[in-house]
């Protein structure tokens, strides 16, 4: 393969603009860019949705679409100018010496053509390979990649392997031809905790492998500093902060680094002893940027005259190598006050049990067709005998990855679904069997939902005010529309929206403003219990503390009782009192927080605790890879759920794990697991994070 | 008198203008295509797009020129048609003497645009088409036959179906009356049919037929097909398999067969369309019903003030309209007009219900739909506030469209001779009326021919202008 | 694979039963056979005698009982006279002997008697036989235009979405779309083939077509059809085009340096026209509208003419034939887009 040879940095970006021009204006994504990436490291480039970090990536490809434009700044690669290659040297440049991963891997891989066939071009067109040549460079490239029977693999077509197989095919292309730079945009967001894990281990082994320098772009910042040698921070289209993983995530100069680092959960962290802290405001739009330094609006050591002056330039911190921020004042803060913590009521008292689940069965039916009803009925258990009980005011955290049956159990609870077996007694009375139509208006206004995706949770052609009415008006709120519309402006207030937001659109509100008006709809009637399917997952980092915080507020002070789902451990940790960890329809851990996050673990929460990204570097955590993928709710192993992954399942003699179900182990105070290993082995178990040697 | 010409006194000039930019737009076109193909490498060397800024000289050049010889075509265009207003009537041609009949439509025209474009900005998605060129030219060509329809009286120069002067017949375009009376108009502007009527006239009084049966039955085609599609999608089951069936039977019956089968004198005397027509006209009434009380179940009062009002006007129309039993002696459709209309509508309803059952299938994953259901909304208020509003997009888009087809199905049916009267002045009839001899007399034909193509085109073009803006939303 | 074809044979042939009863119903109401009596035996005759001439035909049964019959699931009735003669009925029609032992008792579709054409005044299965081969010929060459005509606009437009290329073909598809048959077919006429203001290139009639195909008389015909629906699927391309372009893998092939033309060709066009491909099937049914038009308008005496004089002379066998045959071909050519959907897509292939 023809590649350059050149002693400098690989990628050098300097003081780089790139604009997106519509027909109404200019809109610049990102303003006086500069990065440089030496042979063999991994940059990280950390920033919230839209601070322009993918348009970066995207710039470096020289592949912005048909309304993008690099205005200003050049991009350097070996030393040469990128903007000036033509369309051929353009092309042998691209997938050749430069490689690009990004977030959705099935929507990356063609899927009308066989796996094999879209390795081998890569090597067919840049080395000029024959077939049999590039089919056997395939084949390696999958070993290298870790990949079972790639031999069958190569012949398969993408929609037959799983996302975390799709995501390590997609690894394997963009290495074929042994890049000396690899651009990875999101390569894990749409992938579960565990599986994630394994990408991250593969990317930064085969990095150092190869020799391959990486541009790792993510918003998440345990996963950069898992990965990476160094870090950029970016905020509304400029890097704000850069420098060593260690400088920057420990002596931060830049006020949005240091809020970004306080919104998130740390492990360790809890909502009484270190609250979160959300960084006030929204994200500016591109369009509406403030003058001078575009975080000034939000940022708490903002000084009228001097940040809002005049453009900032970056600077650096003297001292540290190539330490640099785009901060005026970075010399003047005391960067190691304590963070004054908002006063914050105690934790609301836990009161009687109000819903409790009794051996919750729910299956599903799958027939093929329904006119002509025919052929094998297939049987999906979602659900297998839960069990737990909830109190009110508390908060009970199910944790899980997808297909665990989490949400199945919030569709039975909410009346979408009737339990194929068991019983859910909420305040004394049975509702298993009762669909939502059969249930009384306070019963259905008791129970309530808090959805994932903000911008799907609002029906786009109402305004907000319109539906937290109809809400009010449904659970028989308010006698007049008057009184309703009084009703509706307080819950505004209470979700601490401003009041004329009662007559805007969703489309004119941000994600986070969205979720808040979920929130409210789902407080309107008074519920007393409130199920929240991941409500912050998909909102910014600094807009998730916000959120979680206000659901908590309002949770503490109407003593309702939260069902809290997510798959992020470090914000169940943050804000939950009890946590129940599912597996493919199981619980398979239930317990209070302390006693979940502390060993002795099920070896399913063991892995999932090793496979949160930390973002700190006081701590270390032991590495678990599970292998595999999770199996199809369709079609479970025998035995226990989860012992084709487990890495204890040695450790139990007999084969007993493959065979039988495990039972319930009380491990005492309301703690219990599901798993066959024995009280000796459970005691050997050590915690997964620990402070890091110094 | 004698016969008219073309472009009467104005032609000498314009006539080689607008031969010049023909000239010019066919060489700017044709030289354009070649240095794109030529240049083709040397724009793509950048991201596309930046073209604009990039691209070569030459390329610049052609494409400049193409949009000038365009312009220019555009302003003799124009000039024909404000040239012959302002003419004197003895100096008028045939465009001349249209231009003036037209007049009523080209000020409504005006007026409209102006109005539209000054507020564009706060008329919504109508609004933003006056962004985009091609939906601004659909809708002025969609306008101009509306606004045709709606003055036809004024426009007309002669009664379409009972004018049967002698000697008229199959004449040629701008034929003089041989002896006009007092205050009649003096020409055959586009000739006579084979019966000696004016072929001018009879497409104004066309476009007022086909424009009051074809949105009307796309709405009741529409009616049913959201009536029907929304529970289909969402509520699935044994019913949506049974409607499914049902609608891909109809779908699978050729259209033309279904027409020769539904639409004759015989099926008539059987009464078979007031069947159909009460059962389809229902829908409407259905669907406005479940509407209010969906909405309104929580104010049982202004529930009933709705649904009562819905009862009264829609019985006195239905009563009316479906079975000619208006008790006020107001309402009524001829029967050859309510045959041609319910089989349009049947013909039409199963594609709309596969459209919205489709739409119904997608919208009903969404979050917003499952907040509504958690909150114990009932099933119709879910199907019509929080699904369909979510859907009107897509079927705003396929209503104009449906439009555009129900006017093809419309011609075909005249084509055929079925359903209408034969002297209708409806298009499709006057093209059936004048297909025997059209290669000896074309004009007949080709009148209302080109009129249902640029209507359709109109519709399309709309269609497709709303289309691209609900995208960009 | 073979399961789902199983079962979408038995959804058609309930399609065709439940269409074959509509047809049937209508065509035997009472209006119709009055005018069938009176086509048949003299427009003068009395009502007695409409009765007796319908009695003696076989038309007075139940009307499931004679559906039955046209299927051939119940014996036919005969009128016999007193000498014990078959006179009239069903099975009469086209047998020569009247002694009631020649005659067969079953004579309907199961047994390959599509009944005899009371217009045409020959078997019905000759007619629709020798009228679908003209008709077929026709629309081979209109699928032959149209087709990859459309196929091309579409991926040409779809390919670069924005450019020149792209607003000039999308126009010239709506435009296309906005024609229907009896306007182009009238304006190719008095263009290209008017003795008055025409060309004459090409003849206004295909009638001598039935003679042999040229191409004066066969090329107004098939463009008259072709040019309807090419615009409609040259835009369903284009659409399928214009998103798969924008699809990532589109962005995964470009990046990884493969060349314009080996993305437009490799990658995208196989999934660019999978939603196209079910596009032309489904095209069908739609094209017979075309056919039946273009077939009066050029007077060919083809399927779709059949169609015309069937329905107007209420030529009850003919038109049952016309419509099994019809829904038979839509069925079809539905049934061939799934499994064809299916093979280009592997995505359905394995479920």
């Amino acid at each position: 393969m023809r590649k350059t040879d050149a002693d400098g940095p690989i990628l050098e970006i300097d003081s780089l603009s790139i604009s997106f021009f519509t027909r109404a204006r200019e809109i610049p994504a990102v303003m006086d860019f500069s990065l440089t990436v030496q042979p063999g490291e991994a940059v990280g480039l950390v920033g919230e949705s839209g601070c322009g970090k993918s348009t970066v990536a995207l710039g470096v490809m020289q592949d912005l679409g048909t309304n993008g434009r690099i205005v200003g700044g050049t991009i350097r690669f070996k030393g040469r100018d990128l903007a000036q290659l033509g369309r051929e040297e353009l092309r042998d440049l691209r997938g050749c010496e430069i490689a690009m991963i990004y977030q959705e891997p099935m929507a990356s891989l063609n899927p009308a053509m066989k796996i094999g066939r879209q390795l081998m071009e890569v090597p067919m067109i840049h080395g000029g390979l024959s077939a049999k040549q590039a089919r056997a460079m395939a084949l390696r490239m999958l070993e290298d990649v870790r990949l079972p029977d790639p031999r069958r693999i190569l012949n398969a077509y993408p929609h037959q392997l799983s996302g975390g197989q799709q995501q390590r095919i997609v690894i394997a292309m963009a290495l074929m031809s042994k890049p000396s730079l690899l651009i990875l945009d999101e390569p894990t967001t749409a992938l579960d905790v565990t599986v994630e894990a394994g990408i991250v281990d593969l990317v930064r082994d085969l990095g150092r492998k190869y020799g391959t320098s990486m541009l790792f772009i993510s918003h998440n910042l345990g996963l950069v500093m898992g990965v990476c040698d160094r870090v950029c921070v970016m905020y509304s289209g400029e890097a704000v902060e850069r420098g060593s993983i260690k400088d920057v995530f420990d002596d931060m100069r830049h006020p949005y680094t240091q809020a970004l680092f306080r919104s998130i959960p740390r492990p360790g962290a809890d909502k009484i002893r270190h609250p979160l802290v959300a960084i006030p405001g929204n994200f500016p739009l591109p369009h509406d940027r403030p003058g001078g330094c575009n975080f000034g609006p939000r940022c708490s050591y903002f000084e009228a005259g001097r940040c809002d002056a005049q453009n900032l330039h970056m600077a650096p911190v003297p001292g540290k190598d190539r330490h640099e921020t785009r901060c005026v004042r970075f010399r003047e803060i005391d960067w190691n006050q304590p963070l004054q913590a908002p006063d914050r009521a105690a934790r609301a008292q836990v009161g009687e049990v109000v819903l409790e689940m009794e051996g919750l069965r729910k299956y599903y039916e799958v027939t093929p067709n329904t006119l002509f009803g025919s052929g094998g009925k297939r049987v999906v258990k979602a659900n297998e005998t839960l069990s737990f009980d909830v109190r009110e005011a508390e908060t009970l955290a199910i944790v899980g990855e997808s297909g665990c049956g989490k949400s199945t159990f919030a569709k039975v609870l909410m009346g979408l679904e009737t339990a194929t077996d068991g019983k859910i007694t909420l305040d004394g009375r049975e509702i298993q069997d009762k669909p939502i139509h059969k249930r009384g208006r306070a019963l259905v206004a008791d129970v309530q939902m808090v959805f994932q995706n903000p911008f799907d949770t609002l029906n786009p052609s109402m305004s907000v005010g319109t539906q937290i009415m109809r809400a009010l008006e449904v659970f028989g709120i308010g006698r007049s529309d008057a009184e309703r519309r009084a009703r509706m402006l307080e819950m505004l207030d209470l979700v601490k929206l401003p009041r004329d937001f009662a007559n805007r659109r969703p489309r004119q509100l941000s994600g986070g403003q969205k979720q808040r008006v979920g929130i409210a709809r789902a407080f309107a009637g008074g519920a007393r219990i409130v199920v929240a399917d991941e409500p912050v997952s998909a909102l910014d980092v600094s807009v998730q503390a916000a959120v979680a915080d206000l659901l908590m507020d309002l949770q503490r002070e109407r003593k309702t009782t939260l069902l809290f789902i997510s798959h992020d451990l470090s914000i169940v940790r943050y804000l939950s009192d009890r946590v129940m960890v599912m597996y493919l329809g199981h619980v398979v851990e239930i317990g209070a927080t302390e006693q979940v996050f502390a060993p002795p673990y099920h070896p399913y929460t063991e892995a999932l605790l090793s496979a949160v990204p930390i973002a700190d570097t006081h701590l270390q955590k032991t590495r678990i890879v599970l292998e595999g993928d999770i199996p199809s709710a369709m079609d479970p192993p025998p035995g226990c759920p989860f012992q084709t992954r487990c890495r204890w399942k040695d450790r139990v003699p007999g084969r007993l794990c493959e065979r039988v179900l495990p039972p319930d182990i009380p491990l005492g105070e309301g703690h219990r697991i599901k798993c066959h290993l024995s009280a000796d082995v459970l005691a050997e178990m050590e915690p997964v994070i620990k402070p890091a040697a110094t | 008198m004698e016969q008219l010409s073309w472009t009467g006194a104005l032609g000498p000039w314009l006539n080689p203008a607008i031969g010049a930019a023909v000239l010019a737009f066919g060489i700017a076109a044709i030289a354009h295509m070649f240095v794109a193909l030529l240049t083709a490498g040397q724009r793509l060397q950048h991201a596309p797009g930046t073209a604009a800024r990039h691209s070569p000289l030459a390329y610049r050049l052609t494409r400049g020129g193409l949009s000038l010889a365009l312009g220019a075509l555009v302003v003799v265009a124009l000039a024909y048609l404000v040239g012959g207003i302002l003419l004197p009537p003895d100096q008028k041609g045939i465009i001349g003497y249209l231009s003036t009949r037209f007049l009523p439509v080209w000020i409504a025209l005006g007026l409209t645009f102006a109005l539209s474009f000054a507020f564009r900005r706060r008329l919504g998605l109508y609004g933003h088409l006056f962004d985009n060129p091609v939906g601004m030219i659909g809708l002025g060509l969609v306008l101009f036959w509306v606004f045709t329809a709606v003055f036809a009286e004024m426009i007309v120069t002669f009664d379409p179906v009972r004018d049967v002067l002698p000697g008229m017949k199959n004449r040629a375009p701008g034929t003089p009356l041989a002896n006009p009376a007092q205050g009649q108009f003096d020409h055959y502007l586009l000739g006579g049919d084979m019966l000696a009527r004016d072929v001018f006239s009879r497409m104004v009084a066309g476009a007022r037929v086909v424009l009051a049966i074809a949105p009307a039955a796309t709405l009741f085609a529409f009616m049913v097909g959201i009536v029907l599609g929304l529970p289909a999608g969402y509520l699935g089951g044994r019913f949506d398999s049974i409607l499914s069936f049902a609608a891909n039977l109809v779908m699978a019956f050729p259209v033309i067969l279904l027409f020769f089968l539904l639409v004759t004198p015989e099926i008539v005397e059987m009464g078979v369309p007031a069947y159909m027509a009460a059962v389809l006209f229902l829908f409407p009434i259905i669907f406005l019903v479940i509407l209010w009380n969906a909405r309104y179940r929580t104010h049982p009062m202004r529930r009933n003030i709705l649904v009562g009002l819905t009862f009264l006007i829609g019985g006195w129309l239905y009563l009316g309209l479906a079975w000619d039993a208006d008790p006020l002696g107001l309402i009524s459709i001829p029967d050859g007009v309510l045959i041609v209309f319910v089989s349009v509508v049947f013909v039409n309803s199963p594609t709309v219900f596969r459209i919205v059952r489709g739409l119904t299938l997608d919208i009903r994953t969404r979050d917003y739909v499952a907040a509504a259901q958690t909150r114990g909304e009932g099933a119709w208020y879910i199907m019509l506030w929080e699904i369909l509003p979510n859907a009107r997009g897509p079927l705003l888009v396929d209503f104009c469209l449906r439009i555009g087809y129900t006017t093809i199905l419309l011609g075909t049916l005249g084509f055929f001779g079925l359903g209408l009267p034969p002297d209708s002045p409806d298009w499709g009839s006057s093209i059936n009326a004048g297909r025997g001899l059209l290669q000896v007399f074309p004009f007949p034909p080709l009148v209302p021919a080109v009129a249902i193509m640029s209507l359709v085109l109109g519709l399309n073009l709309l269609a497709d202008g709303l289309r691209e803006e609900s995208l960009k939303d | 694979m073979a399961l789902f074809i199983l079962r979408r044979l038995g959804v058609m042939v309930l399609t065709a039963l439940c269409m074959t009863l509509i047809v049937f119903a209508l065509t035997n109401l009472p209006p119709n056979l009055e005018k069938l009596a009176k086509t048949q035996a003299g427009t003068r005759i009395t009502d007695d005698e409409v009765h007796s001439w319908l009695e003696r035909n076989g038309y007075s049964a139940p009307i499931l009982r004679r559906y039955g019959e046209w299927l051939g699931v119940v014996p036919a009735s005969v009128a016999t006279d007193a000498a014990g003669n078959v006179v009239g009925g069903r099975c009469l029609r086209g047998v020569r002997s009247t002694s009631i032992e020649r005659v067969p008792r079953y004579c309907g579709v199961l047994q390959g008697e599509w009944g005899y054409s009371t217009k045409f005044r020959v078997p019905v299965s000759d007619l629709v036989t020798e009228r679908l081969a003209r008709t077929g010929v026709l629309m081979f060459w209109a699928f032959a235009t149209m087709v990859p005509l459309a196929l091309i606009f579409g991926v040409l437009a779809g390919m670069r979405e924005g450019s020149v290329t792209d607003r000039t073909l999308s126009t010239i598809s709506i435009a296309s779309t906005s024609t229907p048959e009896y306007v182009s077919g009238v304006v190719f006429v008095v263009v290209f083939a008017s003795s008055a203001v025409g060309l004459k290139w090409f003849t206004g009639s295909a009638k001598s077509a039935v003679n042999g195909i040229t191409f004066e008389n066969f090329t107004l015909p098939v463009a008259t059809i072709a040019l309807y629906g090419m615009g409609y699927i040259a835009r369903m391309t284009r659409a399928s085009m214009a998103e798969v372009m924008t699809a990532q893998y589109i962005r995964t092939a470009r990046l990884k340096g493969v060349k314009f033309r080996d993305i437009v060709l490799r990658h995208a066009l196989r999934n660019a026209l999978i939603a196209p491909f079910t596009i032309v099937m489904l095209q069908f049914p739609w094209l017979l509208t075309g056919v039946v038009i273009v077939e009066a308008l050029f007077v060919y005496p083809g399927f779709g003419d059949a169609l015309v004089q069937g329905a107007q002379n209420n030529d009850i066998d003919l038109l049952l034939a016309v419509s099994v045959v019809a829904v038979v071909v839509v069925l079809v050519t539905q049934l061939i887009s799934d499994i064809g959907y299916a093979l280009l897509n592997p995505r359905i292939r394995v479920s």
